[in-house]
């Protein structure tokens, strides 16, 4: 049987990256990434579940890190904002919230910027309305909305 | 926030998630954890052990049973209703309520089981699958049982789960030409409930469930004995739901009195009957 523990070894792909790690079972997905990885492009912005900010990709599907234990994590694969341009090169999209302003203090991009990913990687020309419903998990504390879907919009635009 | 100690264990079998839940009290399962997790951040909630239903396979397989009915594992999330071919053909009123719960993050985690477990009366899927006629599989040491929908949402956070016990799926009927509806007002777009009904419409029956104004959902059994005749003109349906909120004792909070929950009882439970109406085929 299963003996329960308080802390776990866990393995599993970070921006392409295997990594093996002890964690403490009460360890939060977005601590684990931030202060044990020193990811810290992914940020908290409530820590309740509600503002989007420390969005991270698990298995390619957006998920909000505050809500995920790390031991969850296990054998899965994460990506972060910092895997998006692993190579020094902006993806498109990236490159569209720079020409689109699609930003103001920037403290909720990392996660607008994942789940827009993970937007355009399950529909690649969405449109406003497809855009709005995928970031309803986001909270843009500046409510510059308007750029950032102009942004996602006219990256699919462009594919 | 740094959470309170708590125990993990990840069962690989169904047999011994039973087994780590009965051998712990205070041991609690841990599905999506879309609403777990957030209230032992919370201090609302510390058990001493998470059971992860992580590597569960079987309680991720929608299918249908030897008997026709649509199968929900237990750990299906609301992104899988939504993109389901089954539930799309069985009853896609499923995808639908599914897809007006939280955002994609949660959806993408979140899972029906969850949902119901958490038994939260403001929750989405409580009074659809009363109004469904949805049965529940409960998984314990000494083996399985299955309870409906009235029998499974016992109060405030309780279900029939009981302790070291497993819900592991839910039976839906296909729908065979019912029309089924859901309505209800939120606090913003896709946020929580001030008052939710659902309800699954025939040529001369409906099955009516309002959320929100109990401790569970609460049937229409007046409207629904008005309904019986199968004249479902919005005169009649309007007429039908008269005296409904009248018969409730819905809480008061900042969102709205217990005299507006009464009347938005009313309202949604006849939007909902109208679109089931105008779904049902004939």
């Amino acid at each position: 049987m299963a003996e329960p523990v308080t802390s776990r070894t866990v393995s599993l792909e970070v921006n392409g990256e295997q990594l093996e790690y002890d964690v403490p079972t009460r360890r939060l997905l977005v601590h684990f990434l931030r202060d044990d990885l020193g990811l810290t492009g992914t940020h908290i912005g409530c820590d309740t579940g509600n503002c989007g900010a420390c969005t991270v990709h698990v298995n390619g599907e957006a998920v909000k890190s505050c809500m995920l234990l790390a031991v969850q994590a296990d054998g899965t694969k994460v990506s972060t904002v910092e895997g998006l341009a692993a190579d020094g090169e902006l993806t498109a999209l990236q490159q569209a919230f720079n020409e689109h302003h699609a930003l103001q203090c920037g403290y909720c991009t990392p996660g607008m910027l994942m789940s827009a990913t993970a937007l355009l990687a399950r529909n690649p020309h969405p449109t406003e309305e497809d855009v709005r419903y995928a970031l309803q998990g986001n909270i843009c504390r500046c409510t510059g909305y308007v750029n950032i879907v102009d942004a996602v919009v006219a990256t699919g635009g462009k594919g | 926030m740094l959470l309170r100690e708590v125990e993990y264990a990840r069962p690989a079998t169904v047999e011994e998630a039973v087994a780590v839940l009965a051998a712990h009290e205070g041991a609690r399962a841990l599905a999506g954890g879309q609403t777990l997790i957030n209230v032992m951040k919370q201090r609302a909630a510390a058990p001493e052990v998470l059971v992860d239903l992580a590597d569960l396979d079987e309680l991720r397989e929608i299918g249908f049973s030897s008997d026709g009915m649509l199968e929900i594992g237990a750990m299906v999330t609301c992104a899988q209703l939504q993109g389901s071919s089954e539930v799309d053909v069985a009853r896609p009123i499923l995808a639908e309520v599914a897809g007006t719960i939280a955002d994609v993050q949660v959806r993408n985690r979140g899972t029906i089981g969850g949902n119901v477990c958490v038994s939260d009366p403001t929750n989405h899927f409580p009074p659809l699958l009363v109004a469904l006629d949805a049965t529940f599989t409960i998984r314990g040491a000494t083996g399985e049982r299955t309870v409906s929908a009235g029998e499974f949402f016992l109060g405030v956070y309780m279900t029939a789960v009981g302790e070291g016990e497993l819900l592991t799926k839910i039976n839906v009927p296909a729908s065979s030409g019912a029309g089924d509806g859901y309505a209800g007002l939120t606090i913003g777009a896709h946020g929580t409930y001030i008052v939710n009904s659902a309800a699954t419409v025939t040529g001369d029956a409906a099955r009516v469930a309002i959320g929100c104004v109990a401790a569970s959902p609460v049937r229409a059994t007046a409207m629904e004995e008005r309904l019986a005749g199968g004249d479902y003109s919005e005169t009649a349906v309007k007429a039908s739901a008269e005296g409904q909120g009248a018969s409730l004792d819905p809480p008061s909070d900042v969102h709205g009195s217990a005299d507006f929950r009464r009347h938005l009882a009313e309202i949604s439970a006849v939007r909902a009957v109208l679109q089931a109406a105008g779904r049902r085929r004939r």
